[in-house]
């Protein structure tokens, strides 16, 4: 996707390809292979995990979301178990309303699966699916709670 | 010679490992039963803070996902390098081809492991409880499922395809996934792991037309949506609904939340709305048709004429008592019946008791727990549908079983547990399996049995073609049980 974002500023069309592909991925692990984000132009990302701590990232444009966590070796428990393949739901992020308009529009297929995330607000989305832009310069992304924690709310008794 | 040399090496890297186990006897020592998706994820959390060991019956790992997951959805299946990296741990041995409850006991396990974790899954079947149901041509879905993705003991199934319909009763994934296995174009199957000898029978196959049968209503079935856009964009079918089963959903829509609402949606598109042209002669050409059926109970399985196979079933008209996830059926006291040469049942796994020293609860089909930790029983965990009962994707699972190893490492590191007494772990029961001829297979053994699998696939085009047979797997690896201590 970088070498893409570069061929058409050369030509000076606007960057349909490179949008198609972040919206439409192909049906493979979306592990970047390159070495991670030391080139030009890194987007920075801001992820809150868990337990409220913020983590600081930064990514190529083109890179998901999940790649980056997957690059920078971000812990975060069970992200992105199918490998970026829109099988599962365990990239959920949560964006502000703000953000999430950016991310532009969401497939049916990423929907699907999204509907199925623990937690789901109207601002959720799949890491797999969501490609850095300049535009996301800055970016919150927070990782959702998987499960309730019913540490408090259980007693003893099953 | 060199075989000999090659034996003593693994006796020297044996003594090597029993040497750096007992020295790092600061690691507490926990012993995972079952190594599917639940043993592995419970395994993957335990491995921060302490050594785990993961039993598994089969000599080949990953429970459900290998003998669950539909073959012609390998993306779910990229959890098993998740998996894998597990087994590559340093502090973590896989011993396949134990039978836990047979080959050793859970109280021998107790003995010589800090904590053990129960994550066998669910076995067994619910069934429907009514006349018939042992009739030939009725199978519970577990039984359809292992046959097509090669599970030992349902090589032998052979279900009878020689008929025009097939009914399943229930409408989860796991019906759906049956569903589009019997009447997706062979041409799909053939690229995918599904066994050969079931390739074989579906291309044979005479279904044509299969209803998926359910208690309750639109509103309440519990597969998910993807699964039902598969069927509906399944090639060469056409959906055949009963539109007036869906009277009162368009204003149901409104109130519902968006995984539930877009999920009826696409049954109401489906059933209700007239097709656009291009959608209508897709139809009409179609060779192949599948349907929802609603509120309807299993009554009876009738026979056909011979008295031995399934003709029909009798099915109970039910109506709905309240609304939404919590409504019930209850009959109306009218009946109706379908004629079909195939009845899946897909109404629920269950789990079995496989040892009677671990608490069980019969109605539930779970083992009694607080949060993985087994009610009366200082030491013992479950995690998995064994936990929770059969309902769930992976990740539920996932997150299941990462609950469980924390409540684990919360009494190891709280002296809940005594973790300060040394435990022997498998030097502890590698002997006990010698002794009584219990061979394990270690995971680089399944490793060589996963390259010839792979090696076989690739001539006929596919991912893969499983070993059906046990005996067949021990044998593809040299030198198995050589030494207990990988």
């Amino acid at each position: 996707p970088c070498v893409k974002l570069l061929y058409s500023w050369k030509h000076g069309y606007l960057n349909t390809a490179l949008l198609w592909d972040c919206l439409h991925p192909p049906p493979q692990p979306a592990f970047a292979e390159q070495h991670p984000s030391r080139r030009g132009n890194p987007v920075t990302v801001h992820f809150v995990n868990r337990d409220g701590e913020k983590i600081t990232a930064k990514g190529s444009p083109g890179d998901s979301l999940l790649d980056l966590v997957i690059n920078e070796d971000l812990d975060f428990d069970g992200f992105g178990a199918c490998e970026g393949t829109l099988a599962c739901s365990t990239c959920h992020l949560v964006f502000s309303e703000e953000v999430y308009e950016k991310l532009g529009p969401v497939t049916d297929e990423e929907m699907d699966m999204l509907d199925l995330a623990y937690g789901l607000t109207d601002t959720s989305r799949l890491g797999c699916q969501v490609c850095l832009t300049r535009a996301l310069e800055g970016m919150e992304a927070r990782v959702p709670e998987s499960v309730a924690d019913i540490r408090q709310t259980q007693d003893s008794s099953s | 010679l060199r075989v000999e040399w090659r034996r003593s090496r693994s006796e020297v890297e044996g003594w090597i490992w029993g040497r750096r186990s007992a020295s790092s006897a600061a690691h507490q020592k926990v012993c995972v039963v079952g190594g599917g998706p639940a043993g592995f994820y419970t395994a993957q959390h335990l491995l921060k803070d302490v050594q785990v060991d993961i039993y598994e019956r089969l000599p080949v790992p990953f429970g459900l996902v290998r003998f669950g997951v539909a073959p012609d959805h390998p993306e779910v299946k990229n959890v098993i390098s998740t998996f894998t990296q597990t087994a590559h741990h340093a502090r973590c041995c896989y011993y396949g081809n134990v039978n836990v409850g047979t080959d050793v006991s859970v109280e021998e396990l107790r003995e010589a492991y800090h904590a053990v974790v129960l994550s066998y899954g669910a076995e067994g079947n619910r069934s429907m409880g009514v006349p018939g149901e042992d009739l030939e041509g009725v199978y519970p879905a577990k039984d359809f499922v292992g046959w097509y993705n090669g599970l030992p003991s349902n090589r032998e199934l052979n279900p009878g395809l020689d008929c025009e319909t097939a009914v399943i009763l229930g409408q989860g994934n796991v019906a759906l996934d049956v569903a589009r296995i019997l009447l997706s174009p062979i041409d799909e199957l053939k690229k995918t792991d599904i066994t050969q000898r079931s390739l074989d029978a579906l291309a044979q196959s005479q279904v044509r037309r299969v209803l998926i049968v359910g208690r309750r209503g639109p509103l309440q079935i519990a597969g998910t949506i993807k699964e039902l856009r598969e069927m509906v964009n399944l090639p060469d079918t056409k959906p055949e609904m009963v539109a007036s089963e869906f009277e009162g959903m368009a204003e149901a829509l409104k109130v519902i939340p968006r995984p539930r609402k877009r999920l009826t949606e696409l049954m109401l598109k489906t059933a209700v709305d007239p097709p656009a042209e291009k959608e209508r002669q897709r139809r009409q050409a179609a060779s192949r048709s599948w349907g929802l059926r609603f509120l309807r109970s299993p009554l009876e399985v009738l026979a056909g004429p011979d008295g031995a196979r399934v003709a029909g079933i009798r099915l109970a008209v039910n109506r709905l008592e309240g609304t939404g996830d919590g409504s019930v059926a209850v009959p109306t006291g009218e009946v109706e019946t379908m004629d079909c040469g195939l009845v899946i049942t897909s109404i629920g796994y269950k789990s079995l008791p496989i040892d009677p020293a671990v608490p069980f609860d019969p109605r539930k089909a779970i083992v009694p727990n607080s949060l993985g930790r087994v009610q009366q029983a200082a030491g013992l965990y479950c995690s998995g549908w064994l936990k929770t009962g059969p309902v769930g994707v992976i990740a539920t699972t996932m997150n299941n079983s990462f609950d469980t190893a924390h409540s684990v490492v919360e009494d190891l590191t709280s002296g809940c547990l005594d973790a300060t007494s040394a435990k022997p772990g498998s030097t502890g029961i590698g002997p006990l399996l010698d002794k009584r001829g219990v061979k394990p297979v270690s995971f680089s053994d399944w490793e060589k049995i996963n390259q010839e699998e792979r090696r076989r696939g690739a001539a006929q085009g596919k991912p893969r073609e499983k070993l059906l047979d046990v005996e067949e797997m021990l044998k593809t690896v040299p030198l198995l049980g050589r030494g207990f201590l990988m």
